[in-house]
């Protein structure tokens, strides 16, 4: 039996030359991440393992990227955490605030992850990776902490769905709308502990923000991972990136998949996602009756430059509405500036709109524009959970860029062709 | 495998209770267990930590704990003191999370669809046996993998690798 590219992975890092799922494997990682949240529990308790050392100084990254720039005392007492460890251990891969930003947008960028990798990450987002052909998983502090001291973690293998997209997108449609529609036909357990291989012309073809954007909401669905296989378009993305070698798995023909699913593209619609569930999908014209108070551009799902430029294209010339604040973050520093030579965020602030520094902030209820009672906003963002923006009794619905960017306008959820675009 | 048999009383909850839910977000810039079980599921119920007593067990539907890593959520029911939860489906962070931290979790279909709230219950957790005392009713728990066992009998995996390292040596 032919195995997926996960299986591949999976089996290469443990030293097998199969692997099934079901089977309990112990596999040597590349890389493991931590933040600021989830890094002061994984330093804590690496201290209780008593190693003398970490398992390697260049494989272990830290972005203190959700609270900071700090947001207050106790935020400023956890990074600092990050960065006096980072010193102690001589952990190359520490991102400080000016140097860095959303982790997730960072870590491809700087071709730090690579195709064939085996990442962990405490944060359950490390999913995104799988955009570039390497296999990626969330876990939790004491994960990490444990990988820390020996390179190496315990997995399950997961079972693997295939979805199949093929067919034209519509105009403004892009890969957040194709994953929003996924999970609205799976549900947010549709993937639960399996792995979740996205295929056909219509990724194929797909550029690798919107690839990105796709395999960071696996999670969404309870995937264990999201995986495109490699190909050009990835092979031109890393080569002047990587900071190691890569290698480029395929799924075998004869592989299994307990489920396949296909979507015919021309058929999926600009697609946002209601209070309180990601799958809780409709189409964003049917909702010309919700009244916004907040809209944010960014996170690790939709902060980068070209997201940005989407957006831009749909508010140059024109002014948030009155009733409406709006929130544009650039996810890394290099995205921002990028942003700013590009003239998009002259466009932004014209039309009204704040632009921050890079952080995960308000997508998590953090900082950075939180909501009050009884609000409501439109985010690129990924969840939307009861509270995940502020107070409890406010809401948040999900959308693509040109989407949350015609919301601005409007004061209401609206397309970018009710703009004439 | 000392004899793990663990006694309470239920709160109940529904489907996809998430880490946000669990923990919100704004009391993460602490990792101080006692703090975070000030806050336990306040995303649904504001007072909850004031309404539980030690040994009280949660019940839910699926996908319990879907969302975030932060493993400040079993952290923060953990030291809220209850002592398990029992649901339909667990997300896989929550999963691997609660079992490396030393939280014993079940799922159980039947206990999950069929326990109420404030109903006694008794978890036979070396047989997979669920004892509803209220209702005099008997459900089945799914096996929990012998990996997973090591790791509760261990302390968690922290105490697991550190056993582990000190063979290596």
């Amino acid at each position: 039996m032919g195995m997926t590219i996960t299986e591949k992975i999976l089996a290469v890092h443990s030293g097998r030359k199969e692997v099934s799922p079901g089977e309990l494997i112990n596999a040597k990682v590349d890389l493991i991440l931590a933040n600021d949240i989830t890094a002061p529990i994984a330093i804590k308790e690496f201290k209780k393992i008593g190693a003398r050392d970490v398992f390697d100084k260049e494989r272990i990254v830290f972005v203190p990227d959700h609270f900071t720039p700090a947001k207050d005392i106790k935020a400023a007492e956890q990074c600092k955490m990050l960065r006096d460890f980072s010193k102690e251990y001589q952990i190359s891969n520490y991102f400080e605030v000016g140097r860095a930003g959303i982790e997730h947008v960072l870590l491809p960028e700087e071709g730090i992850v690579v195709p064939g990798d085996l990442v962990i990450g405490a944060d359950s987002h490390t999913c995104t990776y799988g955009a570039l052909g390497a296999f990626a998983t969330g876990v939790g502090s004491t994960d990490v902490a444990s990988a820390m001291a020996t390179g190496e973690c315990w997995f399950k293998v997961p079972e693997s769905m295939k979805f199949i997209y093929y067919g034209k997108v519509n105009k403004w449609v892009g890969g957040k709308d194709l994953i929003l529609f996924t999970i609205g036909d799976i549900g947010v357990d549709g993937a639960l502990y399996r792995a979740m291989e996205f295929d056909g012309e219509t990724i194929r073809g797909l550029s690798m923000h919107g690839r990105l954007t796709i395999c960071n909401m696996a999670i969404e669905a309870g995937g264990k991972n999201g995986i495109i296989i490699p190909d050009q378009i990835t092979e031109s993305y890393v080569k002047e990136r990587a900071k190691r070698k890569y290698t480029f798995y395929s799924s075998n023909k004869d592989a299994n998949y307990v489920d396949i699913r296909e979507y015919d593209c021309s058929k999926i619609p600009l697609t946002v996602s209601c209070p309180h569930l990601p799958s809780n999908i409709r189409p964003a014209a049917e909702l010309f009756e919700v009244s916004i108070d907040q809209v944010v551009i960014g996170s690790c799902t939709n902060g980068h430059l070209e997201d940005l430029k989407e957006a831009a294209k749909v508010i140059k010339g024109r002014k948030v509405n009155p009733n409406v604040r709006m929130i544009v973050i650039p996810a890394t520093q290099k995205i921002y500036r990028e942003a700013m030579k590009k003239g998009l965020l002259d466009i932004f602030i014209e039309a009204e709109a704040v632009v921050s520094t890079p952080t995960c902030g308000p997508c998590l209820g953090g900082h950075m524009g939180i909501l009050s009672k009884g609000e409501r906003a439109i985010a690129t963002t990924n969840r939307n959970f009861i509270g995940r923006m502020g107070h409890t009794e406010s809401e948040v619905y999900l959308s693509n860029p040109a989407v949350a960017a015609a919301s601005a306008v409007l004061g209401r959820i609206g397309t970018p062709e009710e703009l004439g675009l | 495998m000392r004899k793990m048999l663990i006694k309470g009383k239920v709160w109940r909850f529904g489907n996809n209770i998430d880490t946000d839910i669990i923990i919100p977000a704004k009391y993460l810039n602490t990792s101080d267990p006692k703090e975070l079980a000030m806050h336990v599921m306040e995303g649904v119920d504001s007072n909850f930590y004031q309404k539980i007593k030690t040994g009280d067990i949660i019940v839910a539907g699926k996908n319990f704990g879907c969302g975030s890593s932060r493993e400040h959520a079993p952290i923060a029911i953990k030291a809220s003191g209850i002592q398990t939860v029992i649901a339909k489906s667990f997300a896989r962070i929550f999963y691997r999370n609660a079992f490396n931290i030393g939280l014993p979790i079940f799922e159980s279909s039947e206990a999950s669809e069929k326990i109420k709230e404030n109903d006694e219950i008794e978890i036979d957790a070396d047989k997979g046996i669920i004892r509803n005392l209220t209702r005099k009713e008997i459900y089945k728990a799914n096996p929990i993998p012998k990996f997973m066992q090591e790791l509760i009998k261990a302390g968690g995996l922290v105490e697991w690798t550190r056993k582990r390292l000190k063979k290596k040596r």
